[in-house]
């Protein structure tokens, strides 16, 4: 791709982006209708995020939404002007709408599977709503009428339908103002007409000028204009800004009657006007009356001070800047961190007084390289809004399938995550909710059994809490079932029968892999996708999740999250004389092995007891190939990591050096990317060191048998 | 290679392996830096010599004379690492010792005997003669890309 | 012959459309979100002509205009309608507020200037 930039693409790429907010607001205030607080300006925001929507979709042809987003715009305006009352049951069609839209602004922008076959159904829904108002003939084609009662198409639209990326710039479309450069009109097509043209003053008070009219008509042909002053008053009667002059024009031009008349479309009823072809050939006659007549305009008066008063108006000040650009200062500000770090490494080994003016500028250079940081990674955040507004929509469809009504709370939706963790949480939570709403809840029959409201509550909230993003989906359901969990996992042989669980440890079976409580497996969250996956996409953005239910009360799912992905906090750990990190959102804790404490299951495979569970030991440097395994685990050291399955591992290694914070560099996927290692980092002396992923070491670890045997990896 | 067709001079960075001369088109070497310790990449092909520290980027190393399937030297002081750019990836290519810069013409180099034997005939593309030592240029993708195959 | 315009829209797309279409065409484009920031923009410029959205945020296309019409110096600056609906009694709305004619989006931006070039000179 060349870096010219082509002015269509990009208002194209900036009409998606306020697609985006117009879609946001849309939401919002439906929400407000929904919970039945809504004022006239609130449906007037529906309106107007949808009419803007179809606006800018028409400018780029997007014929699928526009006809949508007109067909709705109709409704809302009918509500808009109280034609129709929005009832419950039409906010729910409204919101149907606003997801479909919204599908068809992110196929509009992203191409991929065409929704617009839906349509057909929520428009049958939209007419419902309007009843007997709704007038039957008005099918899908009718905007594209309304959109061309002059003409006016844009020519672009097709083309840019077919090829956005091929679309010419404006500039290189055919020039402006053809009509006046067109060649003398050929005699034989020409005909003559005689015009009469008296304006109404109204016509002046409209901010019109026949000067410019009568201009008009002589680009279409040869025209001989005639002014007509006899209703000129003396001058003492003249008021300024009446009418009192009218014009003849004898115009011979090959142009239609209806391209005549349409020069006058803006004073249409402002003016008389009388147009009648003439069958004889012009003579030359006549040619006497002025051609520019003098036109009475409004007169000049003192520039009066503008009465307006002035009020503030609150625009949003924004800079869009390039994601790319973001990327790369969060680089060097990474950078600056890790030279800060090597700055105050050598500056402490090199015995300087404690409160000297160098270490009290280095505890400065520090604090203000750590707010850099932070502000830096505050480019990247987003308000969660956009994520929580896709999980409403979540919950709609899921609620319809089960036949559950659901309300859905939001909290803390301005808390403001890094634009990457939204994304990717997004398949996670859709699950939860699902999950909530599914298995959570019970039916409206079982809940006014139990004495609750048939409607069932989901909270989703969002908050900062000490360093990290705190996000929860609660239920007010039935909570686990965890004689019925613990049943379900003994059957499947995940643990064994006699185990004796605490309510957290059953509650935390939920994570084991292919998991599912559902005693039927239902449309909606049997999709083979279990608590486990949603534990693995949590880890893999450096977050935790935890789970506590409370029996006849409901069940609740936190996931704590790192604020940004570009660093993490670390356990720096040395094995066989390398230096490592381990994220440590995974270390449970770390053990200092005793003799008695371990045993050999088989020859090189090893467990240690931790408080009476046998949890297996992965020595990590012989896994890693630094060296050959170890034959005495006594007074090792180990952390006990917590395992993506729910299970959990002793990852035996030699010192625990540090923890820290650590900014992430990724490696290159191709060959530097080796079984175990997530990233790598630069510490303070300047190496590199490896960041861990302890799961696929452990994974890795489990099939002995499957593990290659590497030249060298014992040298 | 394109820079190569453009102009009929080309300047090549020569420098040793093992006791052979090599050399690489100075238009795909960004810096020498001296050899610093590397982080070694478990399962890595022993190629690899691991990462460094190259101003907050890490750059992966390769042992050139491993690659090429040279005999194993021990590590002299003059090793230097080379810093290459083969589109937008960098690498560092580990060698005992840099000796010059020469300008030649393409009518210089002859390409190398066909062979056919061994994996580090196709990272020679041509042969050359430099004050009558036979000198090996390198073809840069050939040689840092690694088959898929190797980093198991 | 430079031309100097106001645009008014609530939308960021319609606004860059506008400037988009008018600017290599010679025209000088001013822009602002909605009807009071029109008038607000309109205290330190005199455009020959000014664009006007309908439906908008704080103060609509009708009132822009009532506010227009009522001060001096703008009392027959022609102001063109944009808007969607091309029904005959927005029109008639618009023309009773003062409105000097209407561009119906979509527009074809030849077809904006002819307009602007119609009612502006």
């Amino acid at each position: 791709m060349s870096f010219e930039t082509d002015p269509m693409a990009e208002i194209r790429a900036s009409f998606f982006v306020e697609c985006e907010e117009l879609l946001e607001a849309l939401q919002d205030s439906l929400q407000i209708m929904d919970d039945g607080a809504e004022d006239s300006e609130t449906i007037n925001v529906v309106f107007r995020a949808v009419h803007s929507i179809k606006g800018g979709a028409g400018a780029f042809g997007l014929d699928a939404l526009v006809r949508f987003a007109h067909r709705f715009e109709t409704v809302l305006d009918a509500l808009r002007t109280d034609r129709m009352q929005a009832d419950a049951a039409a906010v729910k069609v409204f919101f149907q709408c606003a997801d479909h839209l919204s599908d068809l602004v992110r196929h509009s922008r992203d191409g991929g599977s065409d929704p617009a076959e839906q349509s057909g159904a929520l428009l049958a829904r939209l007419d419902a709503l309007l009843g007997t108002e709704a007038a039957p003939a008005e099918d899908i084609a009718e905007p594209e009428i309304d959109f061309q009662p002059m003409g006016l198409t844009l020519d672009l639209a097709a083309l840019d339908d077919a090829l956005p990326a091929d679309l010419p710039p404006l500039n290189a479309l055919p020039p402006l103002c053809d009509l006046a450069d067109l060649p003398p009109p050929e005699a034989d097509g020409l005909k003559t007409y005689r015009l009469h043209f008296t304006p109404d003053t109204k016509l002046y008070e409209t901010g019109n000028e026949p000067f410019l009219l009568l201009r008009a008509l002589e680009e279409l042909g040869a025209a001989q204009i005639t002014c007509d002053t006899t209703r000129l008053p003396k001058q003492q009667d003249l008021i300024p800004e009446h009418s009192y002059l009218s014009w003849t024009v004898k115009l011979e031009t090959d142009a239609e009657e209806a391209k005549i008349l349409s020069v006058f479309d803006f004073v249409e009823g402002l003016c008389s006007l009388d147009l009648q072809p003439i069958a004889v050939t012009p003579d030359a006659a006549s040619a006497s009356a002025p051609r520019t007549p003098k036109t009475p305009t409004a007169p000049p008066s003192p520039s009066a001070a503008p009465a307006t008063a002035k009020a503030p108006t609150p625009i949003k000040n924004v800079v869009r800047v390039d994601l790319d650009r973001i990327e790369r200062l969060v680089n060097l500000v990474g950078e600056l961190v890790i030279n800060q770090a090597m700055l105050s490494q050598s500056l402490e080994t090199a015995n300087l007084p404690p409160h000297g003016d160098a270490m009290n500028g280095l505890e400065e250079f520090q604090r203000l390289t750590r707010d850099i940081q932070d502000s830096v990674m505050m480019l990247r955040a987003q308000p969660v809004k956009s994520l929580f507004q896709r999980m409403s929509r979540i919950i709609r469809e899921a609620s319809t399938a089960v036949n559950k009504e659901v309300r859905l709370h939001t909290e803390g939706d301005a808390t403001e995550v890094d634009k990457t963790v939204i994304e990717r949480l997004a398949d996670p939570l859709t699950h939860m909710i699902r999950n909530a709403v599914d298995h959570g809840l019970e039916t409206p029959a079982d809940r006014i059994a139990a004495g609750k409201p048939a409607e069932g509550q989901v909270k989703l909230s969002a908050s900062h809490r000490s360093g990290r993003v705190i996000i929860e989906v609660s239920d007010d359901g039935a909570g686990i079932n965890r004689p019925r969990v613990l049943q379900i996992a003994i059957d499947k042989g995940l643990i064994p029968a006699d185990a004796q669980l605490s309510d957290s440890e059953i509650d935390n079976l939920l994570f084991l892999p292919g998991f599912s409580t559902a005693g039927s497996v239902s449309d909606l969250s049997g999709r083979g996708v279990g608590m486990d996956v949603v534990r693995t996409a949590i880890q893999a953005l450096g977050g935790r999740i935890t789970i506590t239910s409370v029996p006849g009360s409901g069940t609740c799912f936190s996931i704590s999250l790192p604020l940004t992905l570009a660093v993490l906090d670390g356990m720096v750990i040395d094995t066989a004389g390398e230096t490592l990190v381990v994220p440590l959102n995974l270390v449970v804790e770390t053990l200092t092995f005793q003799a008695q404490d371990v045993s050999m299951i088989r020859p090189g495979q090893h467990v240690v007891r931790v408080r009476g569970a046998f949890v297996p030991i992965v020595d990590l440097a012989a896994e890693l190939g630094y060296r050959a395994p170890q034959n005495s685990y006594d007074g090792a050291v180990a952390l006990l990591i917590a395992h993506e399955n729910g299970n959990r591992a002793a990852l035996l290694i030699d010192n625990i050096l540090d923890q820290r914070q650590v900014v992430i560099k990724g490696l290159d996927d191709g060959f530097s990317r080796a079984a175990g290692i997530a990233a790598a980092t630069i510490l303070g002396d300047g190496q590199i060191a490896l960041i861990l992923d302890p799961s696929d070491i452990i994974t890795n670890a489990a099939q002995p048998l499957q593990k290659p045997l590497r030249a060298g990896a014992l040298t | 290679m394109t820079d190569n067709n453009r102009d009929s001079t080309i300047e090549l960075l020569t420098f040793q392996l093992a006791g052979h001369e090599y050399a690489l088109d100075i238009m795909s070497v960004r810096e020498i830096r001296s050899w610093t310790r590397a982080t070694p990449l478990p399962h890595a092909p022993t190629c690899m010599r691991g990462v460094i520290n190259l101003r907050g980027t890490v750059l992966p190393v390769l042992d050139l004379g491993d690659r090429l399937g040279l005999s194993p030297q021990v590590q002299s002081e003059r090793a230097v690492i080379i810093v290459v750019a083969q589109g937008e990836t960098l690498t560092g290519l580990l060698v005992d010792a840099v000796s010059d810069i020469v300008a030649l013409t393409k009518d210089d180099l002859q390409p190398p005997p066909d062979l056919a034997n061994g994996a580090a005939t196709g990272m020679v593309s041509a042969l050359t003669l430099i004050d009558e030592r036979m000198v090996r240029v390198l073809d840069l993708a050939a040689t840092v890309t690694l088959e898929k195959g190797m980093a198991a | 012959m430079s031309l100097s315009i106001l645009a008014v829209d609530d939308s960021r797309t319609m606004r860059d459309m506008i400037r988009l279409a008018l600017q290599p065409a010679g025209f000088t484009v001013h822009t602002a979100d909605d009807g009071l920031h029109g008038i607000d923009v309109l205290d330190g410029i005199t455009p020959d002509a000014i664009i006007t959205d309908i439906n908008m945020p704080r103060m609509d296309g009708f009132g822009f205009i009532d506010a227009v019409r009522e001060q001096e110096q703008h009392r027959a600056t022609p102001i063109l309608v944009l808007t969607t609906e091309a029904a005959p009694e927005l029109k008639a709305r618009a023309r009773a507020a003062g409105a000097t004619g209407w561009i119906v989006k979509p527009f074809d931006p030849a077809k904006l200037v002819k307009a602007l070039q119609m009612v502006a000179g």
